[in-house]
């Protein structure tokens, strides 16, 4: 275990495969703590794959895998989970607060109850507490949105692992929200995770990019990922990457099928095949 | 015949007991019911004790015992075809379709009393025995401690399976454990109101609950509360006249939705003007970025205008998509 002292996110070979299917493999990852990483790569790459792991649900086939020195407990509470936001039934008879207290004790046996005392200074940090007793399907897509990220800091997470979070938000709100958890990163020093199609939103957030793509990955700084040599060896097939007024467009190649999305994020550190053999080359490959 | 009267005879006891258990156990999962969107699981499990009473009729001549049973490889079949959300309605029917065959190919075997068997499409309150009124005692002491035990994760991973997940809550597990105790509650159900009529107790007094608060405690008190009302009130007036039970439970329970409905539109107008007259689904254009210093404290950062965007110098570009 090679210097994984005081990462808070570890990663050492770590394999995942599915019977014969290998969904990556031989993943290594640092990630220190209060820095904010991207996970990008299209879609079935395993990028949802991997934040199961980083949530203690899905055991690794192969390495190591530590959050803070220590193996992921089973959904422990040490990683706070912000979704991508869906529509909630108006007539849904939950309040934000309701959704909030579940962040506490979601997953406890008993009755539910709402104690102030737990949830109102959470409330308070994402800003939502003028609406927090309205219904919540009542609300906006980014007030939902708040509310989800007050759940997930409710338990004291030192990791904040966001699944699409920005997903069906109209930009104002896309901003809106980088910002209450880019706020909170700073002041706790809470180390976050995103995983995304769209690096354009969190560009101006992001210390560290891991790329997955058709097994493979690469890992690094968003401007040694994101270059058109780093995702074209990564993709194995010629890959534009273009970055226009804050933008960046990754445009995929001929019958590529890799980028679909026309906004999301290459990587260039390290590229490694999933077959031995057919390692990729990696441009500027940094080494851990 | 005087009210005062009736109530002193066992057959009118047995009946207003066996409604209140029914209606307890039905009013506890009708929220769960709503949220989940399961209404025509209710109303297929309900048709299917028919099958099952059918099939107990002709093998041991109990038909309780029949549709318990086979409500719970009912729960297990729609279970195992209908895993995902999407495909679970059109399953439903399909095991719906195929089990009440199976049903009308049973009752042509029984050549018992035809009335046992349209007891069980209609209900019959008033034949309630010792036996079933123990065995409705049973399935609700179950159907309310299997609730009371769970209440908190179910209704986590019924709002936001996503992050119920995430949480280490099986999903799976309590939506498997719910169809079985969904099953079980609407088999006792039929026995009072008849298959036919089960959704007036599951689904209707929780959908006029869910009219009147947000609150996940209120709206299954008041579901209970307007189940019980519906199920014994419509009993009590039906002891006044010569038509069946069911009617009147089912009018009463319709009528309480009713109002719900009426009033629940001024109550939520109320609820949300206490709330400074805030407007949900325009914050995005209300939110400016506040020019918010660096180091301000957390809570003055969440000031009424939604909360401040951070320190400008990290605010994201506006991406103009």
């Amino acid at each position: 275990m090679n210097g994984s002292g005081g990462s808070a996110i570890a990663l050492r070979g770590a394999t995942v495969r599915f019977g014969d299917h290998v969904i990556w493999e031989k993943l290594d990852l640092d990630v220190a703590p209060g820095r904010c990483l991207a996970i990008l790569g299209p879609n079935g790459a395993g990028k949802s794959t991997l934040l199961k792991v980083l949530l203690g649900l899905l055991p690794l086939s192969a390495g190591t895998i530590t959050i803070d020195g220590r193996p992921p407990g089973h959904g422990s509470a040490e990683a706070g989970y912000v979704a991508q936001q869906r529509v909630f039934d108006p007539d849904l008879p939950i309040r934000g607060r309701d959704l909030v207290q579940f962040g506490v004790d979601g997953q406890r046996l008993g009755l539910p109850r709402t104690r102030a005392r737990q949830v109102d200074p959470v409330i308070e940090a994402v800003g939502a507490q003028s609406y927090a007793d309205v219904p919540i399907g009542l609300l906006s897509g980014g007030q939902q949105q708040r509310l989800r990220i007050a759940q997930a800091l409710a338990g004291g997470p030192r990791l904040l692992l966001c699944d699409e979070p920005l997903l069906s938000l109209d930009p104002a709100a896309q901003e809106e929200i980088v910002a209450v958890i880019d706020r909170h990163r700073r002041e706790h020093g809470t180390t976050v995770v995103y995983v995304t199609h769209e690096i354009t939103p969190i560009a101006d957030v992001v210390d560290q990019v891991l790329y997955v793509a058709a097994g493979r990955w690469a890992a690094g700084s968003p401007d040694t990922v994101l270059t058109t040599q780093s995702l074209s060896a990564l993709y194995g097939t010629h890959i534009d990457v273009i970055r226009v007024h804050g933008h960046i467009v990754i445009v995929g190649g001929d019958g590529a099928g890799a980028c679909t999305h026309a906004d999301d994020a290459g990587p260039a550190g390290q590229v490694r095949d999933r077959h031995d053999g057919h390692a990729g080359h990696s441009p500027e490959g940094q080494q851990h | 015949m005087g009210l005062g009267f009736l109530l002193q005879q066992p057959f009118a006891q047995h009946a207003l007991l066996a409604a209140a258990l029914v209606a307890v156990s039905c009013g506890l999962i009708g929220p769960f019911v709503v949220t989940r969107g399961m209404a025509f699981a209710v109303h297929g499990t309900a048709e299917l004790a028919f099958t099952g009473a059918a099939a107990g009729l002709l093998v041991a001549n109990n038909p309780v015992v029949g549709a318990l049973i086979g409500s719970v490889v009912v729960a297990g079949l729609i279970a195992l075809f209908g895993a995902r959300q999407s495909e679970r309605d059109s399953a439903i029917g399909v095991i719906l379709a195929f089990g009440m065959g199976i049903g009308v190919l049973l009752l042509g075997f029984y050549h018992g009393f035809a009335t046992a068997a349209t007891n069980i499409l209609f209900g019959n309150i008033f034949g309630v025995s010792g036996d079933q009124l123990i065995v409705l005692l049973v399935i609700g002491v179950i159907v309310v401690a299997v609730m009371g035990i769970w209440y908190r994760p179910l209704l986590f991973a019924s709002v936001d399976p996503d992050a119920a997940g995430a949480r280490g809550v099986p999903v799976r597990g309590l939506g498997l454990l719910f169809l079985v105790v969904l099953a079980l509650t609407v088999t006792g159900a039929a026995q009072v109101v008849g298959t036919l009529l089960v959704l007036s107790l599951a689904i209707t007094p929780a959908a006029a609950a869910q009219r009147l608060s947000a609150s996940p405690l209120i709206v299954a008190g008041l579901s209970i509360v307007f189940a019980v009302v519906a199920a014994d009130g419509g009993l009590l007036a039906s002891f006044q006249s010569n038509v069946k039970a069911s009617v009147f439970i089912t009018s009463v329970s319709f009528a309480i939705y009713v109002v719900a409905r009426l009033t629940g539109p001024l109550l939520r107008d109320r609820r949300r003007s206490r709330h400074q007259g805030h407007f949900p689904r325009q914050e995005a254009t209300a939110l400016r970025p506040t020019a918010e210093l660096p180091g301000t404290p957390v809570a003055a950062a969440s000031s009424e205008d939604g909360g401040g965007l951070g320190d400008p110098a990290i605010r994201p570009r506006a991406s103009g998509r």
